[in-house]
């Protein structure tokens, strides 16, 4: 149990830091979500199941889904996957 | 070049210049002070002499211009390469001292917390006695938290759902599209954001049938978590979170079209603010009632049936309603600017 920890608190460190210095937005939100989950895990670890089902809904899944509407919204994902000749810009 | 010009003249440099020479240029006075003396001879100018003084003058001029030019283009130069890279290490090497900076003041507060789970910490005082003792008798939910966070804390929670509401309000004012048909710029509105959903993959069969499976679990989940709230983990926020993620997953698998015949702005408006206030004079009834020893109907009837535990379980699906209608208000709004 003590080794599972200590792997879910590492990983909640790397997924920490290679959000912020990740270049791909999407990327990023899909790094996370994948933090948020971990999270979870330890808050069942540490006894406390209402945040971890908290987390698991609110941290995994509804901010990252607000987040990537929000780039849908901006056209980022579609600038980043097609460069410049993406239909989002066109219709402007 | 009248723009490179223009800017450099604006700027603060040849403007404090010009302060420190006394308002006007060098150049002038030194010409002023030519003409006079060349006036010392005589009364008045002669011809040869106006035109020696402007031929003068106009050789000054362009040689002034020149020097201009040739330091505006070295100015400009600079800044657009050594001047960048500088400006890059400086701001590279300030979100590092930042950073570091940062962390240290962050790790030297954590050297001053408390040890984690020890007895003797500042948090294990008679509150958090009275809770784990006395709670499950004077709240009746078995689920400690439930207990607490609706009814020790009642107050608290209303503020976070107000929070909640008072964000959704916010989105609602920056993203709504007014539906007047009348108004051109909101139909144009309508139209773009109709636009950008247009290449998206609509009637997906494997995610519709998909969606046809899961969506009744997850609200199901979403339920018993709201329901169970005092007896299980769970509770108004997480099964209302749950609720509106199911239903934003039915609106991404079969459309707007689907979803509005049962939630429209309408239905949003409704369910938040009866809601809310169904909490708020539930809980102002109880407060009055208990600060007051009077009477009180409501009662924590037996720990660990269903409809027990006083208020908590009403006030969790006031919650929940509040949380769903408000998740699923966030991100129809992102996506249509509209209900």
């Amino acid at each position: 149990m003590e080794f599972l920890n200590i792997i879910l608190l590492v990983f909640i460190i790397v997924c920490a830091v290679s959000v912020s210095l990740t270049k791909n937005l999407f990327t990023s939100i899909v790094i996370f979500m994948s933090q948020s989950l971990a999270m979870s895990v330890i808050w069942i670890m540490l006894e406390s199941p209402d945040l971890a089902v908290t987390e698991a809904a609110v941290g995994a899944g509804i901010t990252s889904l607000l987040l990537f509407v929000t780039l849908k919204k901006i056209h980022a994902i579609d600038q980043q996957k097609k460069g410049a000749t993406s239909h989002g810009e066109n219709q402007e | 070049m009248a723009k490179i010009r223009n800017d450099y003249e604006h700027s603060w440099w040849p403007r404090l210049l010009q302060w420190l020479e006394d308002g006007s240029t060098r150049l002038d006075d030194e010409l002023t002070a030519e003409m006079d003396e060349s006036r010392e001879g005589h009364l008045l100018p002669t011809h040869e002499d106006v035109a020696a003084h402007e031929a003068k003058l106009e050789e000054r001029r362009n040689q002034k211009l020149a020097d201009e030019l040739a330091m505006y283009a070295h100015a400009h130069e600079w800044t657009r390469t050594k001047g960048a890279k500088l400006a890059n290490w400086a701001y590279r090497i300030m979100s590092v001292v930042i950073c570091v900076s940062i962390i240290w003041v962050l790790l030297q507060t954590a050297a001053y917390l408390p040890p984690f789970g020890s007895p003797d910490n500042p948090v294990n005082n008679e509150v958090s006695q009275r809770y784990i003792e006395k709670g499950m008798e004077e709240t009746g939910a078995v689920n400690i938290v439930a207990g607490m966070i609706l009814d020790y804390r009642a107050f608290d929670t209303l503020g976070e759902s107000n929070v909640l509401f008072i964000a959704a309000c916010s989105v609602l004012i920056l993203l709504r599209v007014s539906s007047d048909k009348h108004d051109p710029t909101s139909v144009h509105q309508l139209e773009v954001e109709a636009d950008d959903r247009m290449y998206e993959p609509k009637n997906d069969i494997i995610l519709q049938h998909t969606v046809a499976f899961l969506v009744p679990v997850i609200l199901l989940f979403g339920v018993y978590g709201v329901m169970n709230g005092h007896i299980s983990p769970g509770g108004g926020f997480s099964g209302g979170a749950i609720m509106g993620a199911a239903l934003i997953l039915y609106l991404n698998a079969f459309g707007f079209k689907r979803t509005e015949r049962f939630f429209t702005f309408k239905t949003f408006k409704t369910v938040s603010v009866c809601a809310l206030s169904f909490y708020a004079i539930s809980k102002a009834y109880s407060f009055f009632t208990g600060a007051n020893h009077l009477h009180s109907f409501i009662t924590p009837g037996t720990p660990g049936k269903l409809f027990s535990a006083g208020l908590i379980p009403y006030l969790n699906i006031a919650v929940g309603a509040v949380v769903c209608c408000t998740m699923y208000a966030f991100y129809t709004h992102f996506r249509k600017g509209d209900m």
